[in-house]
């Protein structure tokens, strides 16, 4: 029977555990010893040249990490992390900030070829400037090439790495960093706080939209090595950025610890749009492997009229636990929420949103779809909340899950608090799997089972894709194709 | 990394404590449930707390600042009272009375007719059928919920209903929990209720004050319901409100083909926990949960509910309606599990609630928890104003406000009484219902 032959070469072709961006790049690179202390704290802020204040700030946020607990509310299920098993520095070596890119060492660009990276970064990594993309590239946990920054800076736009702007503004970093998710958040943004390596810094000034989408380029190298990102963008009063976050990470046996802070301030006016796909490796198929990937992300609309919009393509990952939020503090602030997570193989995501109304005539939206298929649990967890005096408050809520095959589960936890009556909150949830009357209605028009579910799925998620910019779009389309297959036939 | 925190007892749980060691021995005795082991547990755990997830929004430890002395065992004063209430009460089937958490046999009617017998908790206990004792204990679920320690150890009485298997009881049977509320005191009661193969029946629970005094009771209600067999179920209370603090319980257990439908009524601004928990053990059954919360003052009522589906082809239905006043809050949380396996389930959760004050709040939170593929679960949860633009269309055609308000309000609580018990029941709720609205319009 050559056809089933054939699936089952497909679906080998494109196992999970043949995961199309495992490799390792050997670049020499300069780390710190195993293992956390006060000791380490400081030789991060040494190597990275920082102000006593921001020395002192990552020591509190350690010290208050010693007395902290690491949550186990999230359904998902690991072996305990042994903190002081791991670095918590390592930068690649001879990239003390490079300013062309003839600065970068030659084996990154290969690795971004070998990538084939979806927004062309790479192009414009090797100089191909008629994309419009900028790149702040993090390989590994110190950004290596900044492209577009002139062109930027005549708009008066910033966007370094984050150990630069302690130095070249520092005024702004010290007054918004740890502004939107305090040193004492929780567990992982503590710890983030205590020994983040670099991240993206920008700000757009007021009245300002942003010439180009901002992009960020993460990828966890080294082995055994934590990548504690930080990125912090704000938006002056009237201002406008679209910012892009994607992820490819090579394979590793052994686990790999990510706990990124991702900050957003929107002042009066301001608009930030921040998208983000993950496709980082997920493990083996029997789970072995893969990145954990605890993040804390929160949005801050602190003026009028402001908006924040998160958008996640969520596949990759052994272990997810990311709910990007919105404080919606200023009056008829706005706050968006698209998601799609896709769990294959034995992946578990716990990821959702928290939308908290403050300010009077605030709106939030959600809309979350999650897939399952093979041994993985999808949990959706959100919080929509509206204080006493947030006044005509509104949410809409619509998150949907859709399960392929009989052993994955998925799971929607919503916590609606309204505390105003002028609150007018609307929640709906389903759960269903693929109906037979589509599928059959697919394959009779010629389509394979595969071809029929990853249609279909395309369909399902489709409120979701339209919110992605463009080059982003076109890559989440493929993801869900790719992260979907194999789990049918 | 860090210690474990040892608990301190705050001044309800160290009362307890307390007034368990001088009940022990006293009326309690000569059950065969091990009320030390149940209450050893409920010492271990305390009292729920807002970090356990299922009381998140209900933080019992902090809301109940004192625990009462149990009730005592009904005199000839509080019997006569109960009897004077008694006089007015039309009784047509089998009611079963029970006083300040006490069995009453002689104040209640038909305890066997047809089909139907009923017997005292603490007969049984003492007794036997060993199988029915097995099923009073609910000790899984006990593991996980220390009120219901606290209630294996209190338990003054309840009563075991048994309709026989095929026997098909129209007349509602009562249960009739009064409460003396001469002395602030506390009623601990737990019942089952069997309804044997092919049988069906309804069950009304009514809960009744003939004092004012504080009370605090926990109540905790077995349903089996096995293959084949129908049962509706009708919770409501009246009479005085003011300070009462309840907590009750209902497990309910379904065999194949089994259907159940089961409603409660809260109303006033009393402290009210339900929790429900409902489990689906056989094929192709239908279990159906409903509530009206009408809640003013500072009252809190908390609906929590766990539906689990252990079987293929269940149908769960849940619809909760909430109308909040004042500064209540209300509280409902679902969670629907699919167990591995218990494919071409139907699942479908709703609760909705509606303001009429600014004050007042509402926490939703419904749960799937879905671990099999061909199903189809859904919920929603909604909380707004009423409809701006209906209250306009009945105004402008010359209705009072608040009389438009209360038609609308009518019509959203109308929906979960549909389809509940009989029509004489239905009745009864859609009036008590309408009272409590007429209530707010004076």
């Amino acid at each position: 029977m050559p056809a089933v032959q054939e699936t089952v070469d497909r679906v080998k072709e494109i196992d999970v555990s043949e995961y199309k961006y495992g490799f390792i790049t050997d670049i020499e690179s300069d780390k710190a010893p195993k293992g956390l202390s006060e000791d380490i704290v400081r030789f991060i802020s040494a190597k990275k040249n920082e102000p006593e204040w921001l020395t002192e700030w990552r020591l509190g946020a350690y010290r208050r990490w010693l007395t902290m607990r690491e949550p186990d509310w999230a359904r998902v299920d690991y072996p305990p992390i042994d903190y002081q098993n791991l670095y918590y520095y390592s930068a690649p070596k001879g990239t003390a900030g490079p300013k062309t890119l003839a600065d970068v060492d030659p084996e990154l660009l290969r690795t971004y070829e070998k990538l084939g990276i979806p927004l062309r970064e790479q192009e414009v990594l090797a100089g191909v400037q008629e994309r419009r993309v900028a790149v702040d590239a993090v390989f590994d946990s110190v950004s290596v090439a900044t492209t577009f920054k002139d062109e930027l800076a005549k708009a008066g736009v910033i966007f370094c790495p984050i150990s630069e702007a302690v130095h070249s503004h520092p005024e702004l970093v010290k007054h918004y960093l740890g502004s939107v998710v305090p040193t004492t958040d929780n567990y992982f943004a503590t710890l983030n706080s205590a020994v983040f390596s670099d991240g993206s810094f920008v700000y757009i000034p007021p009245g300002v939209r942003c010439p180009m989408e901002l992009s960020t380029y993460f990828r966890i190298n080294e082995q055994n090595t934590g990548q504690f990102e930080r990125t912090l963008i704000i938006a002056d009063k009237g201002s406008y950025v679209s910012y892009l976050e994607g992820c490819t990470a090579p394979k590793r046996d052994e686990n790999q610890l990510h706990a990124a802070v991702v900050e957003l301030v929107t002042l009066d006016d301001a608009e930030i749009k921040y998208s983000t796909v993950q496709n980082w490796y997920p493990g083996d198929a029997e789970g072995k492997g893969g990145i954990y990937n605890f993040v804390t992300k929160r949005g801050d609309c602190r003026g009028k009229n402001s908006k924040i919009s998160w958008t996640q393509v969520e596949t990759g990952s052994a272990i997810t636990w990311k709910y990007p939020s919105c404080i919606l503090r200023g009056d008829n602030s706005r706050g968006e929420f698209y998601s799609i997570a896709i769990s294959n193989g034995r992946q578990q995501v716990d990821s959702g949103t928290k939308m908290i109304h403050l300010g009077k005539n605030t709106t939030s939206r959600i809309i979350s779809k999650g897939i399952s298929a093979g041994h993985s649990q999808n949990t959706y967890r959100g919080l929509v909340s509206a204080h006493r005096k947030a006044d005509n408050a509104r949410n809409f809520t619509n998150c949907d899950s859709l399960l392929i095959g009989e052993h994955c589960g998925a799971h929607t936890v919503p916590y609606i608090e309204a505390k105003t009556s002028s609150a007018q909150f609307e929640h709906e949830a389903t759960t269903s799997k693929i109906s037979e009357d589509q599928m059959f209605y697919c394959r009779q028009r010629g389509l394979s089972d595969e071809e029929a579910t990853a249609l279909i799925v395309n369909g399902f998620v489709r409120d979701v894709l339209q919110q992605l910019p463009m080059e982003f779009a076109v890559e989440a389309q493929k993801l869900i194709a790719i992260s979907l297959e194999g789990s049918v036939g | 990394m860090t210690a474990e925190i040892t608990r301190i007892n705050t001044a309800a749980e160290s009362k307890l404590i307390e007034l368990f060691g001088a009940a022990k021995g006293g009326v309690y005795s000569g059950a065969s449930l091990d009320r030390e082991a149940a209450f050893a547990r409920f010492a271990k755990s305390g009292l729920p707390h807002r970090r356990i997830e299922a009381w998140h929004y209900t933080d019992l430890r902090s809301i109940l600042r004192d625990a009462y002395a149990p009730t005592v065992a009904p005199t000839e004063d509080t019997v006569a009272l109960a009897r004077t209430r008694l006089a007015e009460m039309h009784v047509e089937g089998t009611r079963v009375v029970i006083l300040d958490g006490y069995f009453q046999a002689e104040l209640s009617s038909n305890l066997e007719q047809p089909g139907v017998s009923t017997r005292s908790l603490i007969d049984v206990l003492g007794g036997g059928p060993s199988g029915v004792i097995d099923r009073l204990a609910v000790s899984a679920l006990e593991a996980q919920e220390s009120v219901l320690s606290l209630n294996a150890a209190f338990m003054q009485g309840g009563a075991v209903v048994s309709v026989a298997p095929g026997a098909v009881v129209e007349t509602p049977i009562e249960l009739l929990f009064l409460t003396s509320g001469q002395r602030a005191g506390a009623v601990t009661t737990r019942s089952l209720v069997e309804v044997g193969s092919g049988a069906s029946a309804i069950v009304v629970e009514r809960h009744e004050a003939l004092g004012s005094a504080p009370s605090q009771s926990n109540h905790a209600l077995i349903l089996s319901v096995y293959d084949k067999a129908s049962l509706h179920h009708v919770t409501m209370s009246s009479g005085a409100e003011a300070a009462t603090q309840t907590v009750a319980s209902i497990i309910a257990n379904l065999g194949a083909d089994a259907n159940l439908v089961s409603f409660a009524l809260v109303t006033g601004f009393g402290f009210v926990r339900r929790q429900g928990f409902l489990t689906f053990n056989g094929a192709h059954a239908k279990g159906d949960l409903r509530g009206i919360s009408l809640l003013d003052h500072q009252g809190h009522a908390d609906t929590t509910l766990v539906v689990t589906h252990k079987a293929t082809h269940c149908e769960s239905r849940e619809l909760f309606k909430h109308i909040l006043d004042d500064e209540a809050t209300g509280v409902f949380q679902g969670k629907v599990i699919v167990a591995p396996g218990a494919q071409k389930t139907d699942g479908k959760m709703m609760s909705r609630a509606i303001f009429l004050a600014d004050g007042a709040t509402m926490y939703n939170k419904p749960e799937l928890e879905i671990f099999a593929d061909d199903v189809v679960c859904g919920h929603g949860a909604t909380a707004g104003f009423l409809n701006e633009e209906q209250l306009f269309y009945l105004r402008a055609r010359g209705i009072p406000e608040k009389e438009a308000q209360a038609l609308l309000l009518e019509a959203f609580a109308a929906e979960a009484i549909e389809g509940v018990g009989t029509d004489a029941i239905r009745e009864v709720l859609t009036e008590s219902v309408g009272r409590w609205l007429r209530q707010r319009q004076d």
